[in-house]
């Protein structure tokens, strides 16, 4: 751990146990959208469509999550005027959340894909979908290990891994292009995986997000908009 | 495969070995931590005051140790830090108010505009009333309101006449923010105003004598939020023409009004900086544990 922000070292125990709830909260939300994302995935790949059903039933849980966090972080901004990485903690959250929430939103999008594809036995661009799908999940789990933490070198290799997703992203949408042109049949199914692969790759930016907003909150540096070479240096100097 | 999508798992360890971890660290070593020279942006290109070097004694008793600073003219500067860190003491030897205590010795250099306060040439007086200082509790003098604000400009001889004088009184008490609740009664004693508003006459009756430094000392602890609000907001005003230096045990106070904050501990000057710092990313591990509640 980069640095230990004594989270439970207050005068006031309340203020202790309402930190210590909030960080707890925000790990149980990325768990549950991490499961959003890995079924969704599972559900497309696997033809499975009573899992893709069931992420859309949990959507709903992760918005109210959502909503819930986001309360709970305007009470401690009131009553406890947090400072310093207390305050770092709290915005950093409020921050997380529509990423966390986006990255639910993009889970249900592939899950109905997932719905509409099932009888389809073509499987092209499945493959680009386990690899990103991989990729992006891997990077969720590191920013909520790095967050769970406080982890700046997890978090900063999770800004990078995201310019990979890029690359393989950018890949895979030239490959299937080349195959729609080849065979004209398959554009209603293969734009389907591309907008699979384009929620893939907005989960990895959203991943990025988190490991940035950790990246303020431990450091107290905002390093966003800028290069990775750039954030590096800022990071680790 | 089955590795790539296991399911969050992982995630409630995690929150149980950073819980953990947190348990296990120990609390911030109050005495070990003081840094040997103070953190932050301590010097400053034109300083009003600059303080080198001072050390503090009440008899064998050391207050402060070997504080340096310097305080830009027109800012405003909070100090906060625990009970006895020495903040107000510090205060004080900025206008020479330990001198009335006999067992009170300084040590150091501290310049105003360059010039020591501290030669053995220098008059006191002349000294208040260049750095003026509102204190803790309102304390008007036992006169009208109009006396109160008149009194310093009378005895540095500052007006020649009544009309000047009128002028000086209704200006100080404009800038204090209090002429259009006391216009209609400044033969009333000063004494008789809310607590808020004896401390704006105190203001007023401390810029009377167009000091260029103001020292409060917790100028608002006696105050309801209302009050303390007002304060406040002159406090910003008074900024455009005075250079203020302010001691409060309110940190958000400390957040609200000042351009730099220094952090005082145990006789020491930890860290001074910008306060956005100071209150979002500070320097100091000591200052973060004050102001994030965490001594104990």
């Amino acid at each position: 751990m980069e640095k230990n922000l004594n989270l439970n070292q207050h005068i006031s125990q309340k203020f202790n146990e309402d930190l210590e709830r909030l960080r707890t909260d925000v790990l149980n939300m990325g768990g549950l959208v991490q499961n959003q994302l890995s079924d969704a995935i599972h559900s497309l790949v696997e033809k499975d469509s009573v899992l893709a059903e069931s992420v859309l039933k949990n959507e709903d849980t992760v918005d109210h999550k959502e909503i819930a966090i986001d309360d709970i972080c305007a009470k401690i901004l009131a009553r406890r005027q947090p400072t310093a990485s207390d305050l770092r903690l709290v915005l950093a959250v409020s921050k997380m959340l529509p990423d966390l929430e986006r990255i639910g939103d993009e889970s249900a999008k592939i899950a109905k894909f997932a719905i509409e594809l099932r009888e389809h036995s073509d499987m092209k661009g499945y493959i680009e979908v386990r690899h990103i799908g991989f990729l992006v999940h891997r990077m969720l789990q590191r920013a909520l290990d790095a967050f769970a933490r406080f982890d700046v070198e997890l978090a900063v290799k999770v800004v990078g891994e995201d310019k990979e997703v890029d690359t393989e992203y950018t890949t895979a949408v030239r490959e299937l292009m080349t195959y729609m042109m080849e065979d004209s049949r398959s554009i209603t199914r293969v734009m389907k995986v591309l907008w699979v692969l384009r929620s893939l790759e907005r989960v990895g930016d959203h991943a990025r997000n988190i490991a940035e907003h950790l990246l303020f909150l431990v450091k107290g540096k905002d390093v966003r908009h800028i290069s990775y070479q750039e954030m590096k240096e800022k990071i680790l100097d | 495969m089955n590795q790539v999508f296991d399911k969050a798992e992982g995630i409630s360890m995690a929150v149980d070995s950073g819980s953990r971890r947190s348990a296990e660290s120990g609390e911030v070593d109050m005495q070990a931590n003081i840094p040997s020279a103070t953190v932050g942006k301590v010097f400053v290109d034109h300083a009003k005051m600059a303080i080198r070097n001072v050390d503090v004694f009440y008899g064998e008793k050391q207050a402060i140790h070997n504080v340096s600073l310097d305080i830009r003219k027109n800012e405003v500067i909070a100090m906060i830090g625990p009970s006895g860190c020495g903040k107000s003491t510090f205060l004080r030897t900025l206008n020479r108010m330990n001198d009335t205590i006999p067992t009170c010795l300084v040590k150091g250099t501290i310049e105003l505009d360059g010039n020591d306060i501290y030669d053995k040439k220098l008059d006191v007086v002349s000294l208040r009333a260049r750095v003026g200082m509102v204190f803790q509790k309102p304390n008007p003098f036992p006169k009208s309101i109009y006396d109160n604000v008149a009194y310093g400009a009378k005895i540095h001889g500052l007006c020649s006449s009544r009309i000047e004088l009128d002028e000086v009184v209704e200006t100080s008490l404009k800038k204090a923010g209090l002429w259009s609740e006391v216009k209609d009664r400044l033969n009333q004693p000063g004494t008789g105003l809310s607590g808020g508003q004896q401390q704006r006459l105190c203001i007023a009756r401390a810029i009377a004598v167009s000091p260029e430094v103001i020292l409060m000392d917790e100028p608002c602890s006696a105050l309801d939020p209302i009050a303390t609000a007002k304060i406040e907001e002159l406090i910003a005003e008074l900024s455009e023409n005075y250079t203020i230096a302010i001691v409060t045990h309110s940190m958000q106070q400390a957040a609200r009004v000042s351009n730099r904050t220094a952090y005082f501990h145990l006789g020491y000057l930890v860290e001074v900086n910008d306060t956005e710092m100071v209150f979002t990313n500070p320097e100091h591990s000591l200052t973060e544990a004050y102001i994030t509640g965490r001594f104990g």
